[in-house]
């Protein structure tokens, strides 16, 4: 029980995948800018990752490694977690239309976004057993939803700040996810 | 060889799995969309100005389409032409959408208005109506950051040279962006066929109004006992037009003659002017 707490803590704060790993950035600092926006895109990454890599990890161990295909994992997690947002597109927008107004454009730009695809990577690498690399994705896609949350938080007070001319938008926000990068050290002892 | 062959077979073998799952879903949870909803976004503006009390245009093509309560006439910078044209696809009934146009009640110019301290802050209205209410010594008027200018979605906004926003008429599609942005609700949306207009939302009252702004209303009531038809009258020290006795009896519009303050103005000259002759003597 321990290990798997560890390991989710280590997943959500430590090596939180946007703040110390820097990856998943494109949503990072396209959807921070409305903290509505963030929540939801939050929520559909954290599902997203943790079905793919469900998915993954089954392709992975059953189909993969016994064939000796490892070098083909990247590829074969591409076209997976594509071809399975897509379906999830699909099932949802029948299925649950509240929750598919509510994601909306955010389901499909997951799609092609490489927290979804490293995550599942990783764990595969790290030969995490199925119920840890649940828990891993999990952790991660938690950090990346609540390093999302953070920066729109912090980014729809700085509308108001007086942000000197060739920093404005984008250039401030660099700067804020940097000095939130160096806030998330702070979690780097603890495990 | 081996690996070769396999991986021909693995990729190949997922590619046509998820193929095959795709295509079944596809058709399994296939969504009809109305053809009519695509129609209908056609139509509309696309200014995305959300007037009609949807996210936007595509939101309330759906709506207007799925449901039936949800009337045609909803997208005020389309006008009548879109409204008739949504009815139309719709199968609803158009009703008239009365234009309306974006009034700014202030006149208190950078010379009129006196100021109770200098702001020195972050340029935005909303910012700085926090402070005091505003640098402005009337807590009722505009403070000219022009938070309303750069709410507008379709540009008909601009800052006069006096401090003042300036509406342009052609390009206004009466959205009401602007009224919504305006801390001080200075801003209010009026039909394009209003004949009077009161230029101030100062509601201190007569004395302390003039001291502060001398184009103020002062609320002293001589539009109000002026106007022949009753249309007028002074709330919370303000005069207020009841547009609907103003627009259907009037005229004349003798009420804007004894404003000490010219605070009362004709809105529209053209359309004055087209039903009276007497009042171009008048302005």
């Amino acid at each position: 029980m321990r290990e798997y707490f560890t390991l989710f803590i280590g997943a959500l704060l430590v090596n939180n995948f946007v703040l110390t790993k820097f990856v998943g950035l494109c949503i990072f600092f396209g959807v921070s800018k409305s903290l509505d926006a963030s929540i939801g895109m939050g929520m559909a990454v954290t599902s997203v990752i943790t079905l793919s890599s469900m998915l993954a990890w089954v392709v992975y161990t059953f189909v993969l490694l016994p064939y000796h295909l490892t070098f083909l994992t990247t590829i074969v997690f591409v076209i997976l977690i594509a071809s399975f947002v897509q379906l999830l597109e699909l099932i949802i927008k029948k299925q649950a239309p509240t929750l598919y107004s509510m994601w909306g454009i955010y389901l499909l730009l997951i799609a092609t976004n490489c927290i979804v695809l490293s995550v599942p990577l990783l764990s595969v690498e790290s030969n995490y057993s199925f119920v840890k690399s649940v828990v891993f994705s999990i952790g991660s896609g938690m950090g990346f939803a609540l390093a999302l949350v953070l920066m729109a938080s912090l980014r729809e007070k700085l509308v108001y700040a007086d942000v000197p001319k060739p920093l404005e938008g984008t250039g401030v926000a660099f700067i804020l996810a940097g000095m939130l990068a160096l806030a998330f050290l702070g979690f780097s002892g603890m495990i | 060889m081996f690996t070769v062959i396999m991986v021909l077979v693995v990729l190949g073998g997922i590619g046509a799995v998820f193929g095959f799952i795709l295509a079944f879903a596809n058709r399994k949870f296939a969504m009809e969309v109305n053809p009519l909803i695509h129609e209908v976004e056609d139509i509309l503006p696309k200014g995305q100005c959300g007037a009609c009390g949807y996210a936007g245009c595509a939101a309330y093509a759906e709506a207007v389409v799925m449901n039936k309560e949800v009337p045609p006439n909803l997208c005020v910078p389309g006008k009548d032409a879109v409204a008739k044209l949504v009815a139309e696809i719709t199968g609803k009934k158009a009703e008239e959408v009365e234009p309306r146009i974006a009034h700014v009640r202030c006149k208190g110019t950078s010379e009129k208005a006196t100021l109770s301290y200098k702001y020195k802050g972050i340029h935005d209205c909303k910012a700085a109506s926090l402070i005091q209410g505003g640098p402005k010594g009337c807590k009722h008027g505009c403070i000219g950051f022009g938070t309303c200018v750069s709410s507008c979605p379709f540009g008909a906004m601009t800052m006069g040279e006096n401090g003042l926003p300036v509406v342009n008429r052609k390009k206004c599609t009466g959205c009401g962006k602007c009224e919504e942005s305006c801390p001080k609700n200075v801003i209010q949306m009026i039909s394009i066929n209003a004949r009077v207009k009161v230029d101030c939302n100062s509601k201190d009252k007569g004395a302390v109004a003039r001291k502060l702004c001398s184009a103020a209303c002062i609320g002293c009531g001589l539009c109000a006992k002026n106007c022949s038809y009753g249309a007028i009258q002074v709330q919370n020290n303000l005069a207020v037009v009841d547009k609907k006795i103003c627009a259907e009896k009037c005229s004349e519009a003798t009420c804007l003659a004894k404003c000490p303050t010219g605070a009362i103005k004709v809105a529209n000259e053209l359309i004055v002017n087209k039903n009276s002759d007497t009042l171009k003597v008048t302005i």
